[in-house]
């Protein structure tokens, strides 16, 4: 049974590495930029909806709120950040990212401090007995939004206009924009989602280890393991691979004496490792053909 | 009256480097236009200046409108579709979905599952390999999908970037036989730009021959095609 709690706990986990990895495939997909503020964005949103809880309102509401919030600052950094770079060097725009990573990690901490702040849940906290398996209903929680937000961008990519566009940009922008898509408008869309996404992301960590300036820096490892273990441009991959990452860093501290709590983050690093070394591309991910 | 009309219009990359010097061109309602001249004499600039896909000043004007400041997809939004060079396809969405993509501006749903149908009565091969990634279709199959896209849009005009380009000899009389078919079926005008100055001079009535980024001679298809001298000269015997 202890092993079955282990993989019951490592879901709960992996569910929030997915949704930030989600975010990362997003901006990955429209625009070819591997944003490592994603989580920086979304601790900020996260001290956003912890002002609004403090202020009196519902959690759900101020979780919902700073989401809602979180769009215009994607596509605001979309517009006016990365934008100007567009067509440069892959680097420049990872220097970029991580400038804009070190900066937000600054401002957070001048408006809010570095002391840990106790973050309220979403959900009720109870523990439902399955047969021996503990399972908070939060666990259960983070993983039914997972999946409702897995749902949501499913219907919205495969059975919307606007997902069919976005789609469509990532996939090549001057044919989108001779077909008459808005390309930039889409591309500033897709930021803002995935600034959403990391936001809740934050939100549905922030319980379990406090709201703290630099609390999604080792979720951002886990996320970017699994983006890359799924293939960048694959949603479903990112899910399943941030999933696993979940469950095989549980079971590995578990019962790998040598790596017990420590040596977890190491996990994913070398699940990574060893998948890209046989499939550079991901195992969801399709290969780059560049034709001449 | 005059669809598109082009007076001194100059272009260049965002490099700098000039590719057109003063272009005037004017293309008639209904009407095919072959764009011809050797390689690097500005056909595909042209047309790349018309979509906005190059830096470019002088006049273009569409249907009355000014067009030289809007951006791409505006002018796309006016009526314009342009069939790349190199077909511009869509790789990583199914064969449909590229279609879809070409409509996806329509409000008019019913009109454009009519304008589906229309696309693959012209392109039979494509009814089989709708659900296919567009990427796996082969060369010809793709130039069609390209075309069918830009139809899906409903433009008024259709600028056609070689669509012979790597067709083997069989799909390009295919491909071309669909195309001359289109100005009735479509009620719109093309603008093509062909390697293959007989192919292209065959389906359109006006002509225009580009040498260095100027207009070197325009007159009736007819005209030029009889024209030794001119064959000699700029179409390559």
């Amino acid at each position: 049974m202890g092993a079955l709690q282990q993989v019951v706990d490592g879901l709960s986990a992996g569910s929030i590495y997915a949704a930030l990895a989600l975010a990362l495939v997003l901006v990955h997909r429209a625009t070819g930029v591997v944003n490592f503020a994603q989580g920086e964005m979304g601790v900020l949103m996260a001290y956003v909806a912890w002002s609004l809880t403090s202020a009196g309102v519902p959690v759900l509401v101020a979780v919902l709120a700073a989401m809602a919030l979180s769009f215009p600052l994607g596509v605001a950094t979309e517009r006016f950040l990365i934008r100007r770079f567009h067509g440069q060097d892959g680097l420049v725009i990872v220097v970029v990212t991580v400038g804009l990573l070190i900066l937000l990690n600054g401002i957070v901490g001048a408006i809010w401090g570095y002391v840990s702040k106790p973050f309220p849940s979403l959900f009720p906290n109870e523990v439902i007995r399955l047969g021996g398996v503990a399972v908070t209903v939060e666990q259960i929680g983070n993983l039914v939004v997972l999946l409702a937000v897995v749902a949501g961008l499913q219907i919205i990519f495969l059975r919307t206009r606007f997902g069919l566009s976005l789609r469509a940009v990532a996939d090549n922008r001057e044919s989108s924009a001779l077909s008459g898509l808005a390309v930039n408008r889409l591309l500033m869309a897709g930021w803002g989602m995935a600034a959403a996404l990391g936001t809740l992301a934050a939100c549905l960590i922030a319980p379990k280890i406090f709201l703290d300036p630099s609390m999604m820096n080792a979720v951002l490892v886990y996320s970017l393991a699994a983006a890359v273990l799924g293939g960048l441009d694959s949603p479903v991959g990112a899910v399943v691979a941030a999933l696993v990452i979940g469950v095989a860093e549980n079971i590995a501290g578990a019962y790998i004496d040598i790596i017990g709590t420590d040596l977890k983050i190491a996990v994913p690093l070398l699940l990574m490792v060893v998948v890209l070394l046989g499939r550079p591309q991901g195992i969801f991910g399709r290969r780059e053909v560049v034709r001449v | 009256m005059s669809l598109l009309e082009l007076r001194g219009v100059h272009a260049s990359y965002s490099d700098g480097g000039q590719v057109l010097h003063g272009v005037d061109l004017t293309v008639q309602e209904g009407g095919v236009t072959a764009l011809l001249g050797a390689n690097g004499a500005g056909k595909t600039s042209t047309l790349r200046a018309v979509s906005g896909m190059l830096r470019r000043g002088g006049s273009l004007r569409f249907d009355g409108r000014e067009i030289t400041s809007l951006r791409t997809d505006e002018i796309a939004r006016l009526g314009i579709a342009h069939v790349p060079q190199g077909r511009g396809t869509l790789t990583g969405l199914s064969a449909l979905d590229n279609l879809r993509v070409g409509s996806a501006r329509r409000r008019d749903r019913r009109e454009v599952e009519r304008d589906l149908e229309r696309c693959l009565n012209l392109f039979p091969r494509l009814r089989q390999r709708l659900g296919s990634t567009a990427g796996n279709l082969s060369g010809g199959e793709q130039q069609m999908l390209a075309i069918a896209r830009a139809l899906m849009s409903r433009p008024r005009l259709l600028l056609l970037d070689e669509p012979s380009l790597g067709l083997a000899p069989k799909i390009t009389v295919e491909v071309f036989e669909a195309i001359a078919g289109l100005r009735a079926e479509w009620s719109l005008a093309i603008v093509i730009v062909e390697q293959n100055a007989d192919l292209a001079l065959g389906m359109a009535q006006q002509a225009v021959v580009l040498e260095s980024g100027r207009v070197a001679i325009a007159g009736t298809a007819a005209a030029l095609a009889g024209n030794d001298d001119v064959r000699q000269a700029y179409l390559g015997g």
